[in-house]
């Protein structure tokens, strides 16, 4: 056995989304790679909700999925190609709700390397073959099939290696039952490497190759490879065989050729471009993405573009004989790594970065006015199709799944002021970038907050009849009075309920199959459904203090320490039972545990004593009232729950006895569910104050509510026990909700008010809050006074807002200057509408500007309330990398903030035409920051650190330490290392500078310098 | 000498099997240009290497792992010119 890691927060990112029927149903699933997590999501075709189904730590790195059907089945089988150096089938078994593996062939070395296969999946659309490849040299074909007792089965992998070529993409060509064949996007670069005059390279061709595998002669061989102009990344495979032509779509850089063997020519299309678009003209435009639908009468493919458009494409044929691709822009969401469309009319998302969505398929865009284009359409080479990008037509939102990645920065701390602290994490890239505040706590959705006369002590919901699915009414109990009210469109006071409203209620619950109880100070009111009512009076002037109820039984404490145990019987007749228990102290708390199905009574009676002890008490016949187990308490018990929970039906659940403290601390302890000896308990704190223990239902299964200073959910959710508080006020009682509107809620109490709320995001184990941002951000600090942080966000490959508005002005005016003399009037019309167009970055992203070009701002935000308090944007390529917050000598009662930054910095190779370090004077409050001077240095500012009332300030190689002046900050010192500064920290009390650098194959690229005491020398003493 | 033999067949198995493998006769070209695909292959294999690189430079994971595989035909341009003696 190995411990490996787990991490707080499962990785959210989505790389990898294959769909298919994994469940074997008519339902369609969507399988998710998340990193090192595989999951299983299913989006509910009525709500539109996608639900995880399960999420398995595979603890190695997932790098292409695939699902795949045998010819004639009914279930999608997953296979994983990982670092493993295995191929992994999968089958996801829902009863027991978990992956089982099928297969597990291993082929080679483990670890993401050149020539080990994992990198590709293909399959042979009819479900016959899988070819599993690597980035160079090797490709396993393995045939799958199933045996008599129709098990899959896999063969032994068949080789279809080729040395010196590099694989861009692999696919699986429809060709109906004739032998499996895939293509595959390659290039042989073995004349690159043995020409020294460089001649090979610019000569050098991505070939279109096929393998075929010979199911006769069980080999695979290299079929044809015939050399494309334009050099592509991804292939589309074109339903073959009784459904369509068969054949590939390569998806060049511009364009889509559409290619098949035989006498099939080539059609080719390029991929239409915005109009008046900002983006370098240079750039050329990839498909991202691509997605296939097919029925039995049609198909069609969904490609997206590199900005996120996209396209329908359509394909006309002519006997077999593709004529026309026609190509139609559908609608704008984010980059996606991945999109599945299903067959209930979904589109499902999985984007590079942000939040990944869920849409509905509105309309297939067939009869709309956009304009259709097609490859028969005459251009000139290097021309391309214009379109007009507009907010969402043929898809509707309907749900979004969380996702933090990429974090590019974070700080844990409690800037909010709360009990517990937060993690502000600055995530997203570009336009879609955000800060998010993560509370750990379930999030909780208030649906009703009403007001009560007084303060109430205790709240139930009861049920008509156990057939009935939703709650019937909720009592409300108060000091000396009962409150009834009933649920339906709205909720209402009644008074024909049959309980008794003068006096306070202890409990009440629906009892047998339609009778209701009340367990009130003096008495129990029984009310049977025909309205008719008995009574059980207390004796003398004892009163009841606890009780406990479950389906069929009642158990109740008099003052004084005297259990008294009642049973439903045959006719619904509450039949005290003969004897009495008397305790050797006073009963604190009591808790029963539910009838299990098909029994009469449950067995075990939980009683919690004054003298800190809890009791497990018999309720069998034969030994009725009997103690059986006893456990000590480290402290006063406040209240009791005996639940079953955890376990399907295969493994079975355990019952379990949750204590709630006085001291704020929830103990769960496992009961033999046959002796009720007590086991294995697990100790908590809550809060500070006292716990107390509601049963509800999350999801079907019993759950546990705990309310102390904060309230908390205990559930059971995906095999395993979640114990999460809820981002809620403080709540003093609550019970299970179940309504028309709700079927799933709690009713609780807070101060004097009633509310009604719906915990949805089961599983989750942050709270997230977001504020956006308009940049990339890469470093954010916090200033500790004010809990503001300062961020700085920078773009590579971006116009500022200045700049882009200098280039839309510009092109306005372009757009007039080419028109002719007789169309100015309409020239200046349409440049005046795209002066005025503003289509959100946030939805159809930025434009890219081209390759050094940089956009920074530098922002003093509150990450509590997302409140933007200053922004201060860059000029034009200069880029932000570090910021601190520094205090000078000289200056000893000011904060100062440093912004380093680097001008027109090239990234491949580094390159850099100087830097500059802003220097900014912070409010004492922390709530404004005014730019002081603009320091210019020699080389990129990368590193930036406070050191003995100075700042130490990594340019380039030279690490420098600076101090405060009026017009600039003046340079005291330097010392050079041999590559670039990135990071600096300072170990102030040895004195010493940590250094991060750059380009050092090393696994530990630090510097340590130390600093000597005598003026600002630095000494480096231990290198490398 | 059969042991000799042995191990040297042995390597030249081993360099068919996996690319990149050194012999004596390598030189500085062969080793670096190995080490950029190399690492290159490993950029594309780590998904979030691939999403690193793709935030630092703003492009999309597709076109940063096109890139790549670009790169990798001949990461450190053409090799040395052979010089006759070494036949």
């Amino acid at each position: 056995m190995h411990l490996y890691n787990l991490t707080l927060q499962k990785p959210t990112a989505i790389n990898q989304a294959v769909h298919g029927s994994f469940a074997g149903t008519r339902q369609q699933e969507i399988c998710v790679g998340r990193g090192k997590v595989l999951e299983l999501l299913r989006p509910d075709p009525n709500t539109g909700k996608v639900h995880t189904l399960v999420s398995h730590e595979v603890f190695g790195i997932i790098r292409s999925l695939l699902a795949f059907r045998l010819t004639g089945g009914t279930k999608d089988y997953i296979v994983v190609g990982s670092d493993a150096g295995r191929i992994v089938v999968l089958e996801y078994n829902p009863t027991k709700n978990c992956f089982e593996r099928v297969h597990q062939e291993t082929f080679g070395k483990t670890g993401c390397r050149r020539v080990i296969p994992g990198q590709y999946l293909a399959v042979d659309p009819k479900g016959r073959a899988i070819l599993i490849g690597a980035s160079e040299k090797q490709k396993l074909v393995y045939i799958m099939n199933r045996d008599a007792a129709a098990n899959l089965t896999i063969s032994s992998p068949l080789e279809a290696h080729k040395g010196y070529s590099i694989c861009f993409s692999v696919v699986g060509i429809d060709v109906g039952f004739e032998n499996p064949t895939f293509a595959c996007l390659e290039v042989d670069y073995e004349d690159v490497d043995n020409d020294p005059t460089g001649e090979a390279m610019k000569k050098v061709q991505q070939t279109l190759t096929f393998y075929e595998l010979d199911l006769g002669l069980n080999h695979v061989v290299r079929k044809y490879a015939e050399p494309l102009d334009e050099m592509g990344n991804n292939l589309i495979s074109v339903p073959g065989g009784q459904d369509g032509p068969s054949g590939v779509i390569v998806c060049c850089e511009n364009y889509l050729i559409y290619k098949n063997l035989g006498d099939q020519p080539d059609i080719r299309c390029p991929i239409p471009r915005r109009r008046n678009d900002l983006d370098d003209p240079e750039r050329g435009m990839l498909i991202v993405c691509s997605a296939t639908h097919k029925t039995k009468s049609m198909f069609f493919f969904l490609v997206q573009s590199e900005q996120g458009d996209i396209f329908k494409i359509t394909l006309e044929t002519d006997e077999d004989i593709v004529t026309e691709m026609k190509i139609k822009y559908f609608d704008t969401v984010p980059p996606a790594n991945a999109m599945c469309i299903l067959k209930t009319g979904f589109l499902f998302i999985a984007s590079e970065f942000g939040n990944h969505y869920l849409y509905q398929i509105a309309r297939l865009g067939d009869d709309d006015d956009e304009p259709e284009f097609s490859s028969r359409m005459p251009l000139e080479e290097g021309e391309t199709f214009f379109f007009a990008p507009r907010p969402l037509q043929n898809l509707s939102l309907v749900d979004e799944l969380e996702s933090l990645a990429p974090v590019l920065a974070s700080h844990v701390g409690d800037l909010a002021n709360e009990d517990a602290p937060q993690i502000y994490a600055a995530c997203g890239r570009g336009p879609r970038s955000s800060v998010k505040v993560l509370r750990h706590g379930l999030e909780v959705t208030e649906m009703a907050v009403s007001e009560l006369p007084g303060n109430p002590n205790a709240v139930w919901t009861v049920r008509r009849s156990v057939d009935d699915e939703y709650d019937a009414h909720i009592v409300v109990s108060f000091v000396n009075a009962t409150l009834v009210l009933s649920i339906g469109e709205t909720v209402e006071e009644v008074t024909d309920s049959g309980f008794l409203g003068t006096t306070p209620t202890l409990a009440c619950s629906l009892i047998g199959d339609d009778a209701l109880l009340q367990i009130y100070p003096d008495g129990i009111r029984h009310i049977r459904s025909d309205r008719r009512v008995n009574e059980w009076k207390a004796p003398g002037k004892r009163s009841i203090v606890k009780c406990a109820i479950n389906q069929r039984q009642v158990a109740i404490a008099l003052s004084g320490g005297e259990i008294v145990y009642f049973e439903l019987d045959a006719t619904g007749q509450l039949n005290e039972y003969t004897e009495r228990k008397e305790l050797s102290s006073e009963v604190v708390c009591m808790g029963l545990s539910e009838v299990p199905q098909g029994e009469l009574r449950a067995r075990f009676l939980a009683v919690g004593l004054a003298d800190r002890t809890v009791r497990i008490i018999s309720l069998d016949p034969q030994d009725c009232l009997a103690p059986l187990s006893m456990q000590a308490l480290p402290a006063d018990s406040e209240s009791l729950a005996i639940v079953e929970m955890g376990g399907d039906e295969t493994t079975g659940s355990a019952l379990f006895l949750n204590i709630g403290l006085q001291n704020g601390v929830l103990l769960r302890t496992v009961l033999d569910h046959l002796t009720g000896d007590l086991s294995d308990t697990r100790t908590r704190y809550l809060g500070t104050r006292p716990v107390k223990l509601f049963k509800v239902k999350m999801q079907g299964k019993n759950a546990l509510l705990a309310t102390s200073s904060r309230a908390w959910l205990l559930y059971f959710y995906q095999n395993r026990f979640h114990l999460t508080p809820l981002s809620y006020d403080t709540l003093e009682y609550a019970a299970g909700f179940a309504s028309e509107q709700c079927p799933e809620g709690v009713v609780a109490i807070a101060a004097n008010t009633l509310r009604i709320l719906a915990l949805e995001k089961l599983g989750a184990v942050f709270n997230q809050m977001t504020h956006p941002l308009t940049r990339t951000p890469r470093r954010m600090i916090v200033h500790q006074q004010s809990g503001n942080v300062i961020l700085i966000e920078t773009d590579h490959n971006a116009y500022t807002d200045e700049t882009k508005q200098q280039r839309r002005q510009q092109m306005a005016e372009e757009m007039v200057e080419l028109a002719g003399e007789d169309e100015q009037e309409l020239a200046a019309e349409m440049a005046a509408q795209f002066l005025q167009e503003n289509l959100s970055e946030k939805e159809f992203n930025a434009p890219r500007a081209a390759y050094g070009m940089w956009a920074s701002v530098v922002r003093l935000m509150n990450p509590v309330n997302g409140n933007k308090l200053q922004d201060f944007p860059l000029p034009q390529n200069e880029a932000a990398f570090c910021v601190a917050i520094v205090t000078f000598a000289n200056q000893p009662d000011a904060q100062f903030v440093l912004v380093g930054a680097s001008n027109r910095l090239k990234l491949r190779p580094r390159q850099c035409s100087g830097g500059y370090v802003y220097t900014f004077l912070l409010s004492t409050q922390g709530d404004h920051m005014d730019l002081i001077h603009k320091t210019a240095v020699d080389e990129a500012v990368n590193a930036i650190v406070g050191f003995r009332g100075m700042a130490l300030i990594g340019v380039g190689r030279l690490l420098r330490i600076y101090d405060l002046g009026k017009r600039k900050l003046l340079r005291k010192c330097e010392n050079k290392v041999k590559t670039p500064l990135l990071r600096l920290y300072t170990l102030s009390t040895f004195e010493k500078i940590l250094i991060a650098r750059s380009n050092t194959p090393s696994p530990l690229p630090h510097h340590v310098l130390t600093a000597q005491r005598q003026r600002c020398s630095c000494n480096k003493s231990q290198s490398e | 000498m059969a042991e000799r033999f042995h191990v040297l067949s042995q390597l030249e198995h081993l360099q068919s099997k996996y690319v990149g493998t050194g012999h004596s006769d390598m030189n500085r070209w062969d080793w670096v240009t190995n080490h950029h695909r190399d690492s290159y292959a490993s950029y594309i294999g780590h998904p979030d290497v691939l999403s690193l690189m793709a935030v630092c430079e703003n492009e999309s994971r597709t076109r940063i792992k096109f890139n790549f595989l670009q790169r990798m035909i001949s990461p450190c341009g053409p090799p040395p010119e052979k010089n006759p003696l070494d036949d």
